[in-house]
């Protein structure tokens, strides 16, 4: 029988205040429209991410595999050695016929007449130019090969990889395009001998910078990239992390320290390339380090990445509530026990996520490099940090410039690996800040 | 002192290191993104060919960057080898002089043409070198006068061209293709235009006024390309009757997404351009300091290697990726040139 909305009110409602006006319909309102941008602004970002990551990966997962053609190989005496002087004088073996080799076994397979000449060079440019160098490492390893006919794996030249993996349109005429039709046919000739394949491409990730796209790797950038690494992470984490402590814990709050403030959060915002030209002349030309070295690189991160670590740090230390601090001083721990044993363990997953985040942003990092010479052709995997080498977004950025179709699908590819270290590494910091993590 | 301490601990350590190091046993190599393909080529083929030697280094970042490094001195951490898209000016040879890089062999490689070409779903274009002149200054004659270039549209140059927007991307100033695009194709399109004689008839100075004629507009309808080629390639994607300036070797590459025009009706390709039918081409060249040769191990191997026959001739891999090969009596002369060792 109760109603609360009953005639009563309306006969009394001349008396009653009006009720107060909240606004509770307008606030809902404002809250349902935030929560609205918020969700444009996700669906925003996440439609971005997935157009950048669907791009890259339709392009780049085909760079992972590699076509390869296995055919006998004849490893005639007559070709190699013709005067029989290996055993007295071995450099024979290295400056002997290798791509007539070549060429005459992929003729023979292809049953072509040796004697047209147009065709076969056609056939021997199915095979990679590098295809006499690996038999010649081949036979300098075992010079009992010469004479015997063996199966070797060469590497396809990369018009023919393309064209493999269907990324030549063949309706363009035959004249503008880099595989002719009756390389095609022997393609696919080969295909049902059985004697063309794609296999996992392990050159990507273990050969140097090469101007023939099949034989083009990531090696000499992934073991940059290594090095710098190792680097940054050597330098900047004791220089940040004492630098932060010694600002933080110990240091007067003085003009002068407010001053070291200032400029260490000025110089987390200056471009990266400024780095590159103090690194140009300060470690190259008056401290004389080699040009193109990773360690000349890894000093230029370092100083790019120390006021981001600096900065994280410093937040990380703040955060610590100041009762720990009393509570080990109370206890009587000199100051240095309290910031060792109490403090610094409390920061430590913070200031390992900015370190992560500080590194990964260095692994990312092209400009600094191109003024040191680091933005380089460079074929020999490095094997100190001292010797010429490249960077992984380095190699993207070069490969991105080559002429070549077919390193579109190795600079994405690159792209795919340089991103998969950066999850390795964002989950690194997640896991290192859930294991070091203790509650107050 | 923490942060001191260990900062300088840190720079001692880099630089006991880096002592380990000092004598340099690798050819270093910087300059023109034109040039750097054909040298990637040819380091790559030296280290293979000369187990002995490590594969040279060849840094990009263009002509006038690479001489800039080449000249800062003489000295194992001084680069010995700077690729170019042009010859050596005046005042790089100057800067060189004065760092103390007096002795340098000047080494040409070959030839490398210069190319328009337009989304492969147009139609043929057939231009002349004053059409481009006219299209793209910053100022042309109208009616005896210098006036702002008011052309917006091709067939209001020439009936010939097909109708549309004028658009062109042309390398910008940092390579050393806009030198050779201004000197062969907006200088000769000034003179073929007669607008030559007419500016000087107009601007007393003659300096000033021969760089009216290479001046290009600045109004958005040619835009410079401070990147590579692929930069270009994709702008001219974006904007399908865009005209865009390309290497051969790049265009030979991406035959089948480019249609190529003709310039004064000779279409672009090795024959034409060695034959100097096809007039838009320049010499590529490296230049070799002379102090490193015997002392950078290697060095001098290297450069008797790229000239040979089997990498700058006919036949060469240069010639297949898109290098057109100096004639015969040239390389010979060029060979002859480096085994004397002359300077410039």
């Amino acid at each position: 029988m109760t109603n609360i909305v009953s005639p009563v009110a309306g006969a009394v409602s001349p008396a009653a205040a009006p009720r107060r006006d909240i606004g509770i319909k307008r606030r809902y309102a404002a809250e349902r429209r935030f929560r609205a941008y918020g969700i444009a602004a996700i669906t925003f970002g996440v439609v971005f991410l997935i157009l950048l990551l669907s791009t890259v990966i339709r392009n780049g997962y085909t760079a992972f595999q590699q076509t390869a053609i296995t055919i006998p190989v004849e490893i005639s005496e007559k070709l190699i050695d013709p005067d029989n002087k290996r055993a007295t004088d071995p450099s024979v073996l290295i400056a002997a016929n290798y791509p007539a080799v070549v060429r005459d076994a992929i003729v023979k397979q292809l049953g072509i007449d040796p004697s047209k000449r147009t065709e076969v060079r056609e056939a021997a440019a199915m095979i990679s130019k590098g295809a006499p160098i690996q038999l010649r490492n081949l036979v300098v390893a075992n010079p009992a090969l010469i004479g015997t006919t063996v199966n070797v794996t060469f590497l396809a030249d990369a018009n023919i990889d393309s064209a493999n993996k269907g990324q030549i349109d063949l309706n363009v005429p035959e004249a503008n395009r880099k595989v002719s039709d009756t390389q095609i046919g022997w393609m696919n000739q080969l295909k049902s001998a059985g004697a063309i394949e794609k296999q996992f491409n392990t050159g990507l990730f273990t050969s140097g910078n090469s101007s023939r796209p099949e034989a083009a790797g990531l090696g000499v950038a992934l073991v940059g990239s290594l090095y710098l690494m190792l680097i940054v992470l050597a330098l900047s984490l004791p220089i940040g992390v004492a630098a932060s402590i010694y600002l933080e814990e110990f240091a007067p709050k003085n003009k002068l320290t407010d001053l070291i403030e200032v400029n260490i959060n000025n110089l987390a915002a200056v471009p990266s390339i400024v780095y590159g030209l103090l690194g140009l002349s300060v470690f190259i030309n008056f401290a004389g380090f080699p040009r193109s070295a990773s360690l000349v690189g890894g000093l230029v991160l370092t100083l790019m990445t120390l006021p981001t670590i600096i900065i994280a740090t410093r937040a990380a230390l703040r955060a610590v509530p100041p009762s720990i601090r009393s509570a080990a001083l109370g206890l009587g721990a000199s100051k240095m026990q309290m910031v060792f044993h109490h403090v610094l363990p409390l920061a430590m997953p913070g200031i390992l996520t900015g370190t992560i985040i500080g590194l990964a942003h260095a692994l990312g990092e092209t400009a600094p490099l191109l003024l040191i010479g680091m933005v380089a052709f460079v074929a020999d995997i490095p094997g100190t940090p001292l010797e010429p080498s490249t960077a992984l977004p380095v190699q993207i950025y070069m490969w991105a410039n080559e002429a070549e179709r077919a390193f579109v699908e190795r600079t994405s590819g690159a792209i795919i690996v340089l991103l998969l270290f950066l999850i390795l590494m964002n989950l690194g910091a997640i896991l290192l800040r859930r294991r070091f993590e203790r509650r107050w | 002192m923490t942060i001191l301490k260990l900062s300088a601990a840190a720079l001692v350590a880099s630089v006991a290191f880096a002592g380990a190091a000092a004598a340099r046993d690798q050819v270093q190599v910087a300059g023109s993104s034109t040039v750097l393909p054909y040298a990637k080529i040819v380091a790559e083929s030296f280290g293979e060919t000369f187990p002995d030697f490590k594969t040279p280094v060849v840094e990009s970042g263009g002509t006038g960057a690479g001489l800039k490094e080449f000249c800062k001195g003489v000295g194992p951490d001084t680069i010995d080898i700077a690729n170019a898209s042009r010859k050596i000016n005046e005042k790089e040879a100057e800067a060189c002089k004065a760092a103390g890089v007096t002795e340098i062999q000047e080494v040409k490689i070959g030839y490398d043409g210069i190319v328009f070409a337009t989304d492969s779903s147009n139609g043929d274009m057939k231009i002349e070198a004053k059409d481009i002149y006219k299209a793209l200054a910053a100022e042309v004659i109208v009616d005896g006068k210098l006036v702002a270039n008011p052309y917006k549209d091709w067939s209001e140059i020439n009936d010939t061209l097909p109708k549309g927007p004028i658009a062109a991307y042309i390398p910008g100033s940092k390579h050393g293709t806009r030198e050779v695009f201004e000197e062969k194709v907006m200088k000769e399109g000034c003179k073929e235009a007669g607008s030559t004689d007419v500016i000087k008839g107009l601007i007393s100075d003659a300096k000033e006024a021969s760089a009216k004629c290479i001046a290009v507009r600045k109004d958005g309808v040619a835009v410079d390309i401070d990147g590579d080629y692929t930069e270009t390639l994709a702008r001219i994607a974006a904007n399908k009757t865009g005209v865009g300036v390309f290497g051969l070797a790049f265009y030979e590459n991406n035959a089948d997404k480019l249609k190529v025009a003709t310039v004064g009706g000779v279409a672009p390709s090795t024959e034409t351009i060695s034959s100097g039918e096809y007039s838009v081409s320049r010499p590529l060249f490296f230049y070799v300091k002379k102090a490193h040769l015997g002392v950078i191990p290697g060095l001098k191997e290297y450069v008797n290697f790229f000239v040979a026959d089997q990498m700058i001739g006919p036949e060469g891999p240069l010639a297949e990726y898109g290098l057109v090969a100096a004639p015969d009596a040239e390389r010979e002369e060029i060979r002859k040139s480096v085994e004397e060792g002359k300077t410039m």
